[in-house]
Protein backbone atom coordinates (compact mmCIF):
# COMPACT_ATOMS: atom_id res chain seq x y z
CA UNK A 1 0.00 0.00 0.00
CA UNK A 2 1.28 3.42 -0.90
CA UNK A 3 0.86 5.82 2.01
CA UNK A 4 2.24 9.30 2.36
CA UNK A 5 0.23 11.25 4.85
CA UNK A 6 1.01 14.77 5.93
CA UNK A 7 -2.09 15.70 7.81
CA UNK A 8 -2.83 16.12 11.47
CA UNK A 9 -3.24 19.89 11.54
CA UNK A 10 -6.83 19.64 12.73
CA UNK A 11 -8.56 17.05 14.92
CA UNK A 12 -10.25 14.31 12.90
CA UNK A 13 -13.93 14.72 12.16
CA UNK A 14 -14.15 11.37 10.41
CA UNK A 15 -12.49 8.42 12.03
CA UNK A 16 -13.03 5.13 10.25
CA UNK A 17 -11.76 2.05 12.03
CA UNK A 18 -11.34 -1.27 10.27
CA UNK A 19 -14.72 -1.35 8.57
CA UNK A 20 -15.66 -4.72 7.16
CA UNK A 21 -18.69 -5.77 5.17
CA UNK A 22 -19.52 -9.08 3.57
CA UNK A 23 -22.33 -9.83 1.12
CA UNK A 24 -22.60 -13.60 1.15
CA UNK A 25 -19.26 -15.01 0.05
CA UNK A 26 -18.00 -11.64 -1.19
CA UNK A 27 -16.12 -9.32 1.12
CA UNK A 28 -17.08 -5.92 -0.23
CA UNK A 29 -15.13 -3.88 2.30
CA UNK A 30 -12.19 -5.48 4.03
CA UNK A 31 -10.77 -3.57 6.97
CA UNK A 32 -10.89 0.00 5.70
CA UNK A 33 -9.45 2.61 8.09
CA UNK A 34 -8.79 6.28 7.54
CA UNK A 35 -9.47 9.62 9.12
CA UNK A 36 -10.17 13.09 7.83
CA UNK A 37 -10.13 16.52 9.42
CA UNK A 38 -11.97 19.79 8.83
CA UNK A 39 -10.91 21.25 5.52
CA UNK A 40 -10.09 17.87 3.99
CA UNK A 41 -11.61 16.92 0.68
CA UNK A 42 -10.97 13.25 0.51
CA UNK A 43 -11.29 11.56 -2.87
CA UNK A 44 -12.39 7.95 -2.97
CA UNK A 45 -11.28 6.36 -6.18
CA UNK A 46 -11.25 2.82 -7.42
CA UNK A 47 -12.63 0.46 -10.04
CA UNK A 48 -16.35 -0.34 -10.14
CA UNK A 49 -17.32 -2.70 -7.33
CA UNK A 50 -14.23 -1.81 -5.32
CA UNK A 51 -16.27 -1.03 -2.21
CA UNK A 52 -16.43 2.76 -2.35
CA UNK A 53 -20.21 3.07 -2.14
CA UNK A 54 -20.50 0.37 0.54
CA UNK A 55 -17.92 2.18 2.69
CA UNK A 56 -19.77 5.46 2.26
CA UNK A 57 -23.12 3.84 3.03
CA UNK A 58 -21.71 2.39 6.24
CA UNK A 59 -20.39 5.77 7.32
CA UNK A 60 -23.80 7.32 6.54
CA UNK A 61 -25.52 4.65 8.71
CA UNK A 62 -27.36 3.17 5.74
CA UNK A 63 -25.89 -0.25 6.21
CA UNK A 64 -24.38 -1.85 9.26
CA UNK A 65 -20.75 -3.02 9.15
CA UNK A 66 -20.00 -6.64 10.05
CA UNK A 67 -16.89 -5.53 11.87
CA UNK A 68 -15.25 -2.27 12.79
CA UNK A 69 -16.88 1.09 13.32
CA UNK A 70 -16.53 4.78 12.54
CA UNK A 71 -16.79 7.99 14.48
CA UNK A 72 -18.30 11.02 12.85
CA UNK A 73 -18.00 14.32 14.67
CA UNK A 74 -17.37 12.32 17.84
CA UNK A 75 -20.42 10.06 17.45
CA UNK A 76 -20.25 6.36 16.83
CA UNK A 77 -22.11 5.03 13.76
CA UNK A 78 -23.25 1.93 15.63
CA UNK A 79 -24.51 3.50 18.83
CA UNK A 80 -25.36 7.06 17.88
CA UNK A 81 -26.84 6.67 14.42
CA UNK A 82 -29.23 9.62 14.73
CA UNK A 83 -26.53 12.02 15.93
CA UNK A 84 -24.20 10.81 13.19
CA UNK A 85 -26.89 11.45 10.60
CA UNK A 86 -27.42 14.93 12.02
CA UNK A 87 -23.74 15.60 11.36
CA UNK A 88 -23.75 14.24 7.81
CA UNK A 89 -25.05 15.44 4.50
CA UNK A 90 -25.22 12.48 2.16
CA UNK A 91 -25.68 12.54 -1.60
CA UNK A 92 -26.44 9.01 -2.81
CA UNK A 93 -25.32 7.72 -6.19
CA UNK A 94 -27.64 8.80 -9.05
CA UNK A 95 -29.16 11.54 -6.86
CA UNK A 96 -32.52 10.03 -5.95
CA UNK A 97 -35.04 12.81 -5.21
CA UNK A 98 -38.81 13.10 -4.88
CA UNK A 99 -39.52 14.03 -8.48
CA UNK A 100 -43.08 15.24 -7.97
CA UNK A 101 -41.99 17.92 -5.49
CA UNK A 102 -40.83 21.37 -6.44
CA UNK A 103 -37.29 22.35 -5.50
CA UNK A 104 -38.61 24.68 -2.82
CA UNK A 105 -41.04 22.22 -1.25
CA UNK A 106 -38.35 19.55 -1.27
CA UNK A 107 -35.87 21.80 0.52
CA UNK A 108 -38.59 22.81 2.99
CA UNK A 109 -39.19 19.13 3.69
CA UNK A 110 -35.50 18.56 4.45
CA UNK A 111 -35.36 21.64 6.67
CA UNK A 112 -38.38 20.33 8.61
CA UNK A 113 -36.88 16.86 8.96
CA UNK A 114 -33.67 18.37 10.26
CA UNK A 115 -35.72 20.26 12.81
CA UNK A 116 -34.81 23.79 11.77
CA UNK A 117 -37.70 25.97 12.81
CA UNK A 118 -38.92 29.53 13.08
CA UNK A 119 -37.19 32.31 11.22
CA UNK A 120 -34.12 30.17 10.62
CA UNK A 121 -36.11 27.97 8.30
CA UNK A 122 -36.53 30.40 5.42
CA UNK A 123 -33.03 31.80 6.01
CA UNK A 124 -31.53 28.33 5.72
CA UNK A 125 -33.44 27.61 2.51
CA UNK A 126 -32.33 30.92 1.03
CA UNK A 127 -28.74 30.17 2.01
CA UNK A 128 -28.59 26.81 0.21
CA UNK A 129 -30.52 28.11 -2.78
CA UNK A 130 -27.95 30.86 -3.01
CA UNK A 131 -24.93 28.56 -2.64
CA UNK A 132 -26.22 26.10 -5.21
CA UNK A 133 -27.62 28.78 -7.56
CA UNK A 134 -31.10 27.27 -7.61
CA UNK A 135 -32.93 30.60 -7.73
CA UNK A 136 -34.27 30.00 -11.23
CA UNK A 137 -35.81 26.63 -10.54
CA UNK A 138 -37.30 26.95 -7.05
CA UNK A 139 -40.86 26.56 -8.29
CA UNK A 140 -40.11 23.90 -10.85
CA UNK A 141 -40.87 20.26 -10.09
CA UNK A 142 -37.71 18.23 -9.67
CA UNK A 143 -38.60 15.67 -12.35
CA UNK A 144 -38.53 18.40 -14.98
CA UNK A 145 -35.03 19.61 -14.05
CA UNK A 146 -31.88 18.90 -16.05
CA UNK A 147 -29.34 16.47 -14.62
CA UNK A 148 -27.09 19.33 -13.57
CA UNK A 149 -29.85 21.04 -11.64
CA UNK A 150 -30.92 17.74 -10.08
CA UNK A 151 -27.39 17.25 -8.78
CA UNK A 152 -27.45 20.75 -7.40
CA UNK A 153 -30.75 20.12 -5.64
CA UNK A 154 -29.20 16.96 -4.23
CA UNK A 155 -26.20 18.95 -3.05
CA UNK A 156 -28.41 21.65 -1.58
CA UNK A 157 -30.18 18.94 0.40
CA UNK A 158 -26.86 17.81 1.89
CA UNK A 159 -26.01 21.36 2.97
CA UNK A 160 -29.14 22.01 4.98
CA UNK A 161 -28.36 22.34 8.67
CA UNK A 162 -24.72 22.97 7.79
CA UNK A 163 -23.48 19.45 8.67
CA UNK A 164 -19.80 19.01 9.53
CA UNK A 165 -19.36 16.13 7.09
CA UNK A 166 -20.44 15.73 3.49
CA UNK A 167 -20.43 12.35 1.78
CA UNK A 168 -20.93 12.67 -1.94
CA UNK A 169 -21.20 9.54 -4.04
CA UNK A 170 -20.14 10.37 -7.59
CA UNK A 171 -21.48 13.91 -7.56
CA UNK A 172 -20.36 14.69 -11.12
CA UNK A 173 -21.41 11.43 -12.74
CA UNK A 174 -23.34 11.88 -15.98
CA UNK A 175 -22.86 15.64 -16.21
CA UNK A 176 -21.52 17.64 -19.13
CA UNK A 177 -18.12 19.37 -18.76
CA UNK A 178 -19.62 22.72 -17.75
CA UNK A 179 -21.92 21.18 -15.19
CA UNK A 180 -18.99 19.18 -13.84
CA UNK A 181 -16.99 22.34 -13.40
CA UNK A 182 -19.90 24.01 -11.61
CA UNK A 183 -20.31 21.14 -9.16
CA UNK A 184 -16.56 20.97 -8.52
CA UNK A 185 -16.33 24.65 -7.74
CA UNK A 186 -19.32 24.28 -5.46
CA UNK A 187 -17.58 21.50 -3.55
CA UNK A 188 -14.39 23.52 -3.32
CA UNK A 189 -16.27 26.50 -1.96
CA UNK A 190 -17.75 24.40 0.79
CA UNK A 191 -14.50 22.65 1.66
CA UNK A 192 -13.08 25.14 4.14
CA UNK A 193 -15.41 24.42 7.02
CA UNK A 194 -16.22 20.84 6.34
CA UNK A 195 -14.80 17.44 5.99
CA UNK A 196 -15.84 16.03 2.62
CA UNK A 197 -15.62 12.56 1.12
CA UNK A 198 -16.16 12.40 -2.63
CA UNK A 199 -16.17 9.20 -4.64
CA UNK A 200 -15.29 9.43 -8.29
CA UNK A 201 -14.10 7.54 -11.35
CA UNK A 202 -12.44 10.56 -12.83
CA UNK A 203 -8.76 10.93 -12.10
CA UNK A 204 -8.59 14.60 -13.06
CA UNK A 205 -11.30 15.29 -10.56
CA UNK A 206 -8.99 14.14 -7.80
CA UNK A 207 -6.47 16.76 -8.71
CA UNK A 208 -9.10 19.40 -9.24
CA UNK A 209 -10.85 19.19 -5.89
CA UNK A 210 -9.19 16.77 -3.46
CA UNK A 211 -6.33 17.48 -1.13
CA UNK A 212 -6.06 13.80 -0.43
CA UNK A 213 -6.97 10.62 -2.27
CA UNK A 214 -7.64 7.08 -1.20
CA UNK A 215 -7.53 4.31 -3.77
CA UNK A 216 -9.75 1.38 -2.94
CA UNK A 217 -9.51 -1.92 -4.72
CA UNK A 218 -11.35 -5.11 -3.81
CA UNK A 219 -12.47 -3.63 -0.52
CA UNK A 220 -9.02 -2.59 0.65
CA UNK A 221 -7.17 0.70 0.67
CA UNK A 222 -4.25 0.33 -1.69
CA UNK A 223 -3.00 3.91 -1.66
CA UNK A 224 -3.52 6.97 0.51
CA UNK A 225 -1.73 10.20 -0.39
CA UNK A 226 -2.17 13.55 -2.11
CA UNK A 227 -2.99 13.61 -5.84
CA UNK A 228 0.38 15.32 -6.52
CA UNK A 229 2.19 12.46 -4.89
CA UNK A 230 0.19 10.04 -7.00
CA UNK A 231 1.32 11.89 -10.09
CA UNK A 232 4.92 11.86 -8.94
CA UNK A 233 4.77 8.16 -8.26
CA UNK A 234 3.27 7.51 -11.68
CA UNK A 235 6.12 9.34 -13.35
CA UNK A 236 4.03 12.40 -14.10
CA UNK A 237 0.91 10.43 -15.02
CA UNK A 238 -1.75 9.90 -12.44
CA UNK A 239 -3.48 7.20 -14.52
CA UNK A 240 -0.26 5.19 -14.59
CA UNK A 241 -0.17 5.25 -10.84
CA UNK A 242 -3.82 4.27 -10.61
CA UNK A 243 -3.27 1.32 -12.92
CA UNK A 244 -0.21 0.15 -11.01
CA UNK A 245 -1.92 0.14 -7.62
CA UNK A 246 -5.23 -1.33 -8.76
CA UNK A 247 -3.83 -3.93 -11.18
CA UNK A 248 -0.85 -4.62 -8.96
CA UNK A 249 -3.01 -5.70 -6.06
CA UNK A 250 -5.07 -8.11 -8.16
CA UNK B 1 -43.58 12.24 16.40
CA UNK B 2 -42.65 15.59 14.89
CA UNK B 3 -40.68 13.80 12.18
CA UNK B 4 -43.65 11.50 11.51
CA UNK B 5 -45.86 14.53 10.98
CA UNK B 6 -43.33 16.09 8.58
CA UNK B 7 -43.25 12.87 6.56
CA UNK B 8 -47.02 12.60 6.70
CA UNK B 9 -47.40 16.11 5.32
CA UNK B 10 -44.99 15.42 2.48
CA UNK B 11 -46.77 12.19 1.58
CA UNK B 12 -50.18 13.85 1.57
CA UNK B 13 -48.89 16.62 -0.68
CA UNK B 14 -47.40 13.91 -2.88
CA UNK B 15 -50.81 12.30 -3.41
CA UNK B 16 -52.28 15.48 -4.77
CA UNK B 17 -49.34 16.52 -6.93
CA UNK B 18 -49.69 13.32 -8.96
CA UNK B 19 -52.81 11.90 -10.63
CA UNK B 20 -52.89 9.13 -8.00
CA UNK B 21 -55.25 10.85 -5.58
CA UNK B 22 -57.70 11.95 -8.26
CA UNK B 23 -57.77 8.58 -10.01
CA UNK B 24 -58.28 6.82 -6.69
CA UNK B 25 -61.04 9.16 -5.61
CA UNK B 26 -62.81 8.81 -8.94
CA UNK B 27 -62.63 5.01 -8.99
CA UNK B 28 -63.52 4.65 -5.31
CA UNK B 29 -66.48 7.01 -5.42
CA UNK B 30 -67.72 5.58 -8.71
CA UNK B 31 -67.69 1.98 -7.50
CA UNK B 32 -68.95 2.82 -4.02
CA UNK B 33 -71.97 4.57 -5.49
CA UNK B 34 -72.47 2.19 -8.39
CA UNK B 35 -72.38 -0.95 -6.24
CA UNK B 36 -74.59 0.61 -3.58
CA UNK B 37 -77.31 1.94 -5.84
CA UNK B 38 -77.17 -0.97 -8.29
CA UNK B 39 -78.24 -3.33 -5.52
CA UNK B 40 -81.90 -3.28 -4.55
CA UNK B 41 -81.30 -0.05 -2.67
CA UNK B 42 -84.58 1.64 -3.54
CA UNK B 43 -86.60 -1.56 -3.62
CA UNK B 44 -85.53 -2.31 -0.04
CA UNK B 45 -87.38 0.83 1.02
CA UNK B 46 -85.10 1.27 4.00
CA UNK B 47 -83.34 4.55 4.71
CA UNK B 48 -79.96 3.21 5.75
CA UNK B 49 -76.51 2.55 4.31
CA UNK B 50 -76.51 -1.19 4.94
CA UNK B 51 -75.74 -2.00 1.31
CA UNK B 52 -72.88 0.50 1.16
CA UNK B 53 -71.25 -1.04 4.22
CA UNK B 54 -71.79 -4.53 2.71
CA UNK B 55 -69.92 -3.49 -0.39
CA UNK B 56 -66.99 -1.78 1.35
CA UNK B 57 -65.00 -4.82 2.57
CA UNK B 58 -64.79 -6.21 -0.97
CA UNK B 59 -64.15 -2.84 -2.57
CA UNK B 60 -61.29 -2.18 -0.14
CA UNK B 61 -59.58 -5.45 -1.16
CA UNK B 62 -58.60 -3.87 -4.45
CA UNK B 63 -58.54 -0.19 -3.71
CA UNK B 64 -56.61 0.08 -0.45
CA UNK B 65 -53.63 -1.96 -1.74
CA UNK B 66 -53.58 0.43 -4.71
CA UNK B 67 -52.74 3.20 -2.25
CA UNK B 68 -50.55 1.07 0.01
CA UNK B 69 -48.46 -0.66 -2.64
CA UNK B 70 -46.33 2.35 -3.40
CA UNK B 71 -45.58 3.41 0.17
CA UNK B 72 -42.17 1.71 0.37
CA UNK B 73 -41.84 -0.10 -2.94
CA UNK B 74 -41.62 3.21 -4.77
CA UNK B 75 -39.01 4.61 -2.39
CA UNK B 76 -36.95 1.49 -2.82
CA UNK B 77 -37.25 1.46 -6.60
CA UNK B 78 -36.34 5.11 -7.04
CA UNK B 79 -33.62 4.99 -4.38
CA UNK B 80 -35.11 7.86 -2.37
CA UNK B 81 -35.14 5.50 0.62
CA UNK B 82 -31.34 5.98 0.73
CA UNK B 83 -31.74 9.71 0.93
CA UNK B 84 -34.56 9.48 3.45
CA UNK B 85 -32.67 7.24 5.86
CA UNK B 86 -29.47 9.24 5.55
CA UNK B 87 -31.47 12.02 7.25
CA UNK B 88 -31.98 11.91 11.03
CA UNK B 89 -35.15 9.82 10.75
CA UNK B 90 -36.02 6.68 12.73
CA UNK B 91 -37.52 3.81 10.77
CA UNK B 92 -40.61 3.79 12.99
CA UNK B 93 -41.18 7.52 12.47
CA UNK B 94 -41.03 7.15 8.71
CA UNK B 95 -43.34 4.13 8.67
CA UNK B 96 -45.87 5.83 10.94
CA UNK B 97 -45.78 9.04 8.89
CA UNK B 98 -46.47 7.19 5.67
CA UNK B 99 -49.19 5.06 7.22
CA UNK B 100 -50.98 8.07 8.71
CA UNK B 101 -50.86 9.96 5.42
CA UNK B 102 -52.41 7.08 3.51
CA UNK B 103 -54.98 6.45 6.24
CA UNK B 104 -56.04 10.08 6.36
CA UNK B 105 -56.35 10.07 2.60
CA UNK B 106 -58.58 6.98 2.65
CA UNK B 107 -60.56 8.53 5.52
CA UNK B 108 -61.11 11.64 3.42
CA UNK B 109 -62.28 9.46 0.51
CA UNK B 110 -64.79 7.84 2.84
CA UNK B 111 -66.07 11.25 3.91
CA UNK B 112 -66.56 12.14 0.27
CA UNK B 113 -69.30 9.52 0.08
CA UNK B 114 -71.42 11.99 2.12
CA UNK B 115 -73.97 12.44 -0.69
CA UNK B 116 -75.20 8.96 0.24
CA UNK B 117 -75.94 10.17 3.77
CA UNK B 118 -77.73 13.16 2.30
CA UNK B 119 -79.70 10.84 0.01
CA UNK B 120 -80.92 8.51 2.75
CA UNK B 121 -81.77 11.47 4.96
CA UNK B 122 -83.75 12.99 2.13
CA UNK B 123 -85.58 9.75 1.41
CA UNK B 124 -86.41 8.84 4.97
CA UNK B 125 -85.28 9.25 8.55
CA UNK B 126 -82.32 6.94 9.11
CA UNK B 127 -80.55 6.47 12.42
CA UNK B 128 -77.59 8.77 11.82
CA UNK B 129 -75.84 7.42 14.90
CA UNK B 130 -75.71 4.00 13.29
CA UNK B 131 -74.39 5.56 10.08
CA UNK B 132 -71.67 7.40 12.01
CA UNK B 133 -70.67 4.16 13.73
CA UNK B 134 -70.57 2.50 10.33
CA UNK B 135 -68.17 5.13 9.05
CA UNK B 136 -65.98 4.76 12.12
CA UNK B 137 -65.88 1.00 11.58
CA UNK B 138 -65.13 1.50 7.89
CA UNK B 139 -62.22 3.80 8.78
CA UNK B 140 -60.69 1.20 11.11
CA UNK B 141 -61.40 -1.50 8.55
CA UNK B 142 -59.49 0.45 5.90
CA UNK B 143 -56.62 0.84 8.39
CA UNK B 144 -56.30 -2.95 8.55
CA UNK B 145 -56.08 -3.30 4.77
CA UNK B 146 -53.62 -0.44 4.68
CA UNK B 147 -51.38 -1.91 7.38
CA UNK B 148 -51.23 -5.18 5.42
CA UNK B 149 -50.40 -3.27 2.22
CA UNK B 150 -47.76 -1.22 4.00
CA UNK B 151 -46.07 -4.41 5.13
CA UNK B 152 -46.27 -6.00 1.67
CA UNK B 153 -44.83 -2.81 0.21
CA UNK B 154 -41.89 -2.95 2.59
CA UNK B 155 -40.82 -6.42 1.50
CA UNK B 156 -40.68 -5.78 -2.23
CA UNK B 157 -39.32 -3.09 -4.49
CA UNK B 158 -41.94 -3.94 -7.10
CA UNK B 159 -45.27 -2.22 -6.72
CA UNK B 160 -47.02 -4.97 -8.70
CA UNK B 161 -45.70 -7.70 -6.42
CA UNK B 162 -46.64 -5.70 -3.38
CA UNK B 163 -50.16 -5.07 -4.78
CA UNK B 164 -50.80 -8.74 -5.55
CA UNK B 165 -49.48 -9.85 -2.19
CA UNK B 166 -51.63 -7.34 -0.32
CA UNK B 167 -54.75 -8.32 -2.26
CA UNK B 168 -54.11 -11.97 -1.44
CA UNK B 169 -53.50 -11.40 2.27
CA UNK B 170 -56.47 -9.03 2.60
CA UNK B 171 -58.71 -11.55 0.81
CA UNK B 172 -57.76 -14.18 3.36
CA UNK B 173 -58.67 -11.86 6.23
CA UNK B 174 -61.93 -10.76 4.62
CA UNK B 175 -63.20 -14.23 3.83
CA UNK B 176 -61.90 -15.96 6.97
CA UNK B 177 -65.41 -16.11 8.45
CA UNK B 178 -67.17 -17.31 5.30
CA UNK B 179 -69.12 -20.55 5.76
CA UNK B 180 -67.27 -22.17 2.85
CA UNK B 181 -63.94 -21.53 4.58
CA UNK B 182 -65.21 -22.72 7.95
CA UNK B 183 -66.67 -25.92 6.44
CA UNK B 184 -63.23 -26.84 5.12
CA UNK B 185 -61.65 -26.03 8.47
CA UNK B 186 -64.18 -28.19 10.34
CA UNK B 187 -62.68 -31.28 8.70
CA UNK B 188 -59.45 -31.04 10.64
CA UNK B 189 -59.44 -28.09 13.03
CA UNK B 190 -60.63 -27.99 16.63
CA UNK B 191 -63.62 -25.77 17.45
CA UNK B 192 -61.34 -23.34 19.26
CA UNK B 193 -59.18 -22.96 16.21
CA UNK B 194 -62.17 -22.43 13.97
CA UNK B 195 -63.39 -19.70 16.27
CA UNK B 196 -59.94 -18.12 16.26
CA UNK B 197 -59.86 -18.08 12.45
CA UNK B 198 -63.38 -16.70 12.32
CA UNK B 199 -62.43 -13.93 14.71
CA UNK B 200 -59.46 -12.95 12.59
CA UNK B 201 -61.83 -11.82 9.88
CA UNK B 202 -62.01 -8.07 9.30
CA UNK B 203 -65.70 -8.40 8.51
CA UNK B 204 -66.73 -10.12 11.76
CA UNK B 205 -65.49 -7.12 13.73
CA UNK B 206 -67.07 -4.71 11.27
CA UNK B 207 -70.49 -6.36 11.60
CA UNK B 208 -71.38 -5.12 15.06
CA UNK B 209 -69.85 -1.66 14.64
CA UNK B 210 -71.88 -1.00 11.51
CA UNK B 211 -75.02 -1.97 13.39
CA UNK B 212 -74.20 0.81 15.82
CA UNK B 213 -72.65 -1.30 18.56
CA UNK B 214 -69.14 -0.03 19.18
CA UNK B 215 -67.52 -2.73 21.25
CA UNK B 216 -64.22 -2.47 22.98
CA UNK B 217 -63.10 -5.88 21.67
CA UNK B 218 -63.68 -4.92 18.04
CA UNK B 219 -61.77 -1.66 18.30
CA UNK B 220 -59.00 -3.45 20.21
CA UNK B 221 -58.80 -6.04 17.45
CA UNK B 222 -58.36 -3.32 14.84
CA UNK B 223 -55.78 -1.40 16.86
CA UNK B 224 -53.70 -4.51 17.60
CA UNK B 225 -53.98 -5.74 14.03
CA UNK B 226 -52.84 -2.40 12.60
CA UNK B 227 -50.05 -1.99 15.15
CA UNK B 228 -48.86 -5.54 14.47
CA UNK B 229 -48.51 -5.13 10.72
CA UNK B 230 -46.92 -1.70 11.08
CA UNK B 231 -44.38 -3.15 13.51
CA UNK B 232 -43.68 -5.98 11.09
CA UNK B 233 -42.96 -3.42 8.37
CA UNK B 234 -40.59 -1.62 10.76
CA UNK B 235 -38.76 -4.87 11.45
CA UNK B 236 -38.39 -5.57 7.72
CA UNK B 237 -37.07 -2.08 6.95
CA UNK B 238 -34.77 -2.13 9.95
CA UNK B 239 -33.48 -5.53 8.89
CA UNK B 240 -32.65 -4.21 5.45
CA UNK B 241 -30.46 -1.54 6.99
CA UNK B 242 -28.76 -4.01 9.24
CA UNK B 243 -28.11 -6.39 6.35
Amino acid sequence: MYVAIHYGREPSVINVKKLKKRFGPITAVDGVSFSAAKGDVLGFIGPNGAGKTTTMRMIACLTRPDEGTAEINGFDILNDSLKVRRSIGYLPENTPLYGEMTTLSFLRFIVDIRGIGGGDKEREIERVIDICSLGEVVHQSIETLSKGYRKRVGLAQTLIGDPAVLILDEPTDGLDPNQKRDIRSLIMNMAQNKSIIVSTHILEELEAICNRAIVINRGRIVADATPEEFRKEGGGRIDEFFETVTRGSE
Amino acid sequence: MRTSLVIMKRELQGYFSTPLAYVFLFVFLFFANFLTFRSPFFEARQADLRIFFDVLPVLFIFLVPAIGMRLWAEERKSGTIEMLFSLPVRVGEAVLGKFLAAWIFIGASLLLTFPMIVTVNYLGSPDNGVIAAGYLGAFFLSGCYLAVSLFCSSISSSQVVSFILSVMVCTVFVFADYPSVLVVLQKFASPGMIEAVENMSFVVHFESIRRGVIEFTDITFYVIFIAGWISAACVVLHGRREA
